[in-house]
């Protein structure tokens, strides 16, 4: 008898309290320094680029969308011209002021239109990131539909999106992106009465959301068609349980996994996908900004003002990374293998 | 002696602490002796072969007690020195032929590749023994063979095929981790004569991992019966299935369905399961199952001789050993 | 086998086929683009549109217009540009296609060689400070937009550092044939290799990797370490060896998207008027003729690949080979 007591003793010390799997997950991820620090660096971005509107004005004291090339900064009690002669021995042409670090004036200097850098990437953020949030959200909904319906019906239904899937996956995403662009940035797109303009952040979120539906719903249908054949599906629909509360109830809970682990990963592309369409500038259309434009405003002053360029793909690099460990660290975290890949 | 384990101990990381696996097992094999070890999935037979193979990767896992080959100590011994003994000494045969070989490269090369990562010989002569020891392990056609994918061979050719590249150094140990579990019961019976004769044909002694104890009936010498990573009991095979002295060992040898005689209805089984090693009893670890439980089980039993055994069980110290069972049928 | 073949065949063409009418949907039936409108000039007279419509056939169903255009690519060979009017079409990329081979070739041999060392030393060293230093610097790859980062390595090699010892070997922007002087192709084309294949040595070192410390805990693994085997052996013949499966068909695949067009962005920065520039230009301009010949290109080239990988499968993987 005491040798029983001794093992309830042992096995309850030892067992470790029942956790759902969602609670043990984010236990795990916030062991993972890696992606806590990525988690760290999304809030302060997103927060610096939200809170915007409170503080740019402080360090810009100019509008970040209108042009100021006959404006003036103050810096050290002078006042200097935005425009600025160029460096060459002739002083032909004028270039913006370049970077003065100082947080009063100009801090990194401004564009070619003499609009604040600074005030103009914290607004490009907000567009940048928007942007990328809801073309993540929209095509992973859009996947999970399309994969579901493939993996759970099957059939014919499976093999016609499936050979769209195939169809979308054979065109370079980049190319199909710029293609429905094109299309749509000149004139908007108008479905029937609705009337959509080509300045509307809609439309990119949209066209980069729907060309990487194939990249999210592979993975999704792949799980579905594995659950389908699992035991307790089976016996849901030996009992006459109906297909929509099969897919609510057992299907949809247990791809939210692979769902969750896709998010990050697909916002890190949707936010690559929409700097590549806005240095094309068929992507935000001006007045919007974005770290897309701002990049393709830098262009042209690479070699005389290069802070103009290399500061937003700076941001974009250090976003995109961030949320590249994230989504890294869910994987792990969640332990969902075969979530999709990045791809260029 | 061949091999000496005395006092083994694995313990691998699990939640972040370190957790006994296999604990103070110890036993001998002499030369050209089959010893069986049994137990139940998780009692940590496959731990102890690994471990004896050094095959144990685990970051942070600790292995203590002595594994003693040939009066040479292998825990702690040096990586490239271990390597030079696996394959060409200690050779081991695992559960599963199917998964057990590289999918992409024939069968013959991966015998040929153990011969020549030990001996420095032409790859036709490397050939030419793969082709004789596949003919030696019944394999008809071996040349063909030699030249299939593992994917084209059934499971009995893929067990034949893996014993060969085993046996292809001449190895003083063989390991055979539950060689016949997946398959079928006619290739079984064929495998285990193999393993068998080899002792006849090559000199070798054999480590046999099993959970069936009709398995270990047929081919061992003798048998260590594990329990939840312990040694529950280890002797004569003869002696100990005439008269077990570990109740667990009975309890074992009453799953196994009698050969002769009427067959009863149902055979009896072990209730409840046994303890994860991390939940473990301080005391004798098959208590909790034990149909003879009494206080003194609360301290773990040392392994006392009992008859031609050792168990780790009061009962025979205190006067009351398990009745000695009928196994006329058995022998045979 | 005959009829494996055959359905192979059915499908590349049923593909084709897709992506034809897709592209030409996209550009015929958005809601609210008409080509005409484009072709015209914004506020153009409702004459001038009418003109326009009926001198392009934009007049009749869209299945004659799709007809006819696919007969002009195909068979006829003589599509003509809607912009540059009498420029034919077909001359034109077949002038861009060696400027992409010649860049993604490169960079494809730069980022297969970087990743599988990356992939492999990661691997083998798994758990490790060089395993997190490698996998952290794949995913920075992966992180930094390519068009972004060909910017910066002009403005270092163009301007900033361009009179070092460094970097002034370095010639200005632009493609020199292979043919007409290899140095010079080699020197023009060595900064847009190395800039193309940094996302790729990211993806492909990490895809690689993982299979290999997947591919670590079969059984076959640990057989070739029973057998003796030296790690180095084991990681490299049996386990790469397995991995490379996977590795090729995402080769081909991103391969053959490069080559078809994919590597805009980087043909764009460094001034290479390959088939991605060409395509570019000919969506911005809507030059539908070139945009459908451009497009068709590419998906040609992404289901030759698609058959190369199926046939380097069946050489990699005896399995694949039985049909199993």
């Amino acid at each position: 008898m005491t040798a029983q007591t001794v093992t309830g003793a042992s096995s309850s010390s030892s067992a470790p309290r029942p956790a759902g799997p969602w609670r043990r997950a984010g236990r795990r991820l916030a062991r993972d320094r890696a992606a806590m620090v990525a988690l760290a660096v999304l809030l302060a971005v997103t927060a610096a680029c939200l809170m915007a509107p409170f503080y740019a004005r402080d360090v810009a004291h100019t509008d970040p969308f209108t042009s100021n090339v006959a404006g003036a900064v103050m810096i050290d009690g002078r006042s200097v011209d935005i425009m600025q002669p160029n460096d060459n021995p002739l002083h032909l042409g004028l270039s913006p002021i370049g970077p003065t670090w100082r947080a009063s004036a100009d801090l990194l200097g401004a564009d070619s239109q003499g609009r604040d850098l600074a005030a103009r990437l914290l607004y490009g953020g907000r567009t940048s990131l928007l942007i990328s949030f809801c073309a993540a959200a929209l095509c992973i909904v859009l996947a999970a539909v399309v994969g579901i319906v493939a993996g759970y019906v099957g059939g014919i239904v499976d093999a016609v999106l499936s050979r769209i899937m195939d169809i979308m996956w054979a065109v370079p995403v980049y190319l199909f992106a710029i293609s429905l662009s094109i299309v749509t940035v000149s004139q908007g797109l108008k479905l029937g009465p609705i009337t959509i303009g080509s300045d509307n952040l809609l439309i990119p979120i949209c066209i980069i959301a729907l060309v990487y539906v194939p990249y999210a719903a592979r993975p999704v249908r792949g799980r579905v068609m594995s659950l389908r054949r699992a035991e307790f599906v089976t016996a849901a629909r030996a009992l006459g349980v109906p297909g929509y509360r099969i897919v609510l109830r057992d299907i949809l809970p247990n791809v939210t996994g692979t769902l969750v682990v896709l998010a990050p990963l697909m916002m890190a592309l949707a936010m690559m996908a929409e700097s590549a369409l806005s240095f094309l500038s068929i992507g935000v259309q001006a007045p919007g900004a974005s770290w897309g434009t701002i990049i393709q405003d830098g262009e042209g002053l690479i070699y005389t003002r290069p802070m103009v360029a290399i500061a937003p793909g700076l941001a974009i690099v250090i976003v995109v990374l961030a949320l590249n460990v994230l989504g890294d660290g869910m994987r792990d975290a969640l332990d969902v293998r075969d979530s999709g890949r990045e791809r260029g | 002696m061949l091999l000496a384990v005395r006092d083994l101990t694995v313990a691998l990381p699990i939640g972040g602490r370190l957790v006994p696996i296999v604990e103070s097992v110890s036993f001998t094999l002499g030369a050209r002796e089959i010893l069986g070890i049994v137990g139940e999935s998780g009692s940590g037979k496959s731990v102890t072969s690994l471990a004896i193979m050094g095959l144990i990767d685990v970051p942070g896992a600790r292995i203590s007690g002595s594994v003693r080959f040939r009066g040479r100590e292998l825990v702690g011994l040096a990586p490239r020195a271990y390597r030079a003994l696996r394959g060409r000494e200690i050779a081991m045969i695992f559960q599963d032929p199917m998964t057990a070989f590289t999918p992409v490269y024939t069968v013959g090369r991966q015998i040929d590749e153990q011969i020549r990562a030990h001996q420095k010989i032409s790859r036709s002569d490397a050939r030419a023994r793969t082709v004789r020891l596949l003919g030696d392990m019944g394999v008809p056609d071996p040349e063909r063979v030699a030249g299939r994918y593992p994917h084209q061979l059934s499971g009995g050719l893929r067990q034949r095929a893996m014993i060969a590249m085993a046996l292809s150094c001449n190895p003083a140990l063989l390991i055979a981790d539950e060689p016949t579990t997946a398959l079928d019961v006619t290739v079984q019976a064929q495998i285990l004569d193999l393993l068998r004769g080899l002792r006849r044909d090559y000199g070798s002694s054999v480590l046999l991992i099993t959970h069936d104890m009709g398995v270990v009936a047929e081919t061992c010498d003798r048998t260590l019966v594990l329990y939840s990573g312990l040694v529950a009991e280890r002797g004569p095979t003869g002696a100990l299935f005439a008269q077990p002295g570990h109740p667990y060992t009975a309890a074992l040898l009453d799953s196994i369905p009698p050969l002769h005689g009427p067959r009863p209805a149902r055979l009896p089984s072990i209730p409840g399961s046994p303890p994860a090693p991390a939940g473990r009893p301080a005391g004798c670890p098959f208590a909790p199952r034990c149909a003879y439980v009494h206080d003194s089980c609360a301290v773990r039993p040392p392994l006392v001789a009992c008859g031609e055994q050792d168990v780790a069980c009061v009962l025979p110290a205190e006067g009351r050993p398990l009745p000695p069972r009928f196994v006329a049928e058995m022998s045979a | 086998m005959v009829m494996s073949v055959l359905r192979r065949l059915g499908q590349t063409l049923f593909v084709l086929f897709g992506i034809s009418v897709l592209v030409f949907l996209v550009f015929f039936a958005t809601p609210g683009a008409d080509p005409t409108a484009r072709i015209a000039g914004r506020n153009a007279s409702p004459e001038t549109m009418a003109r326009v419509r009926v001198e392009y056939g934009f007049d009749r169903p869209l299945p004659v217009q799709y007809a006819r255009m696919m007969e002009k690519l195909f068979v006829t060979r003589d599509l003509t540009s809607y912009v540059n009017r009498g420029q034919k079409v077909v001359p034109e990329i077949l002038e861009a296609a060696p400027v992409t081979v010649s860049l993604v070739s490169g960079a494809a041999l730069i980022w297969v060689v970087l990743s599988v060392a990356m992939g492999v030393t990661a691997a083998a060293l798994r758990g490790g400070w060089v395993d997190r230093g490698l996998m952290m610097l794949g995913l920075v790859g992966i992180s930094i937009p390519v068009f972004w980062l060909g910017q910066v390595v002009n403005l270092v090699t163009q301007s900033r550092y361009h009179d070092s010892w460094l970097f002034s070997w370095v010639p200005g922007l632009g493609y020199v044939p292979l043919t007409e002087d290899p140095l010079g192709w080699f020197r023009a084309l060595a900064l847009p290799w190395l800039t193309l294949a940094v996302l790729f040595v990211g993806i492909y070192s990490r895809v690689l990797r993982a299979d290999l410390v997947a591919v670590q805990s079969e059984d076959f693994m640990r057989t070739a370490r029973a057998k003796g085997l030296s790690p180095m052996r084991v990681l490299l013949v049996h386990g790469l060896r397995t991995s490379m499966i996977t590795f090729v068909s995402l080769f081909g695949l991103d391969f053959a998207q490069l080559v078809g067009g994919g590597a805009l962005l980087t043909e764009v920065v460094f001034g290479l008027q390959g088939v991605g520039r060409l395509t570019y230009q000919a969506l911005s301009n809507l030059d539908l003729p070139l945009i459908m010949a451009t497009v068709m290109y590419s998906a040609v080239f992404v289901v030759i690949a698609n058959a190369v990988v199926d046939m380097l499968y069946l050489f990699l993987d005896p399995r694949v080979r039985d049909g199993r």
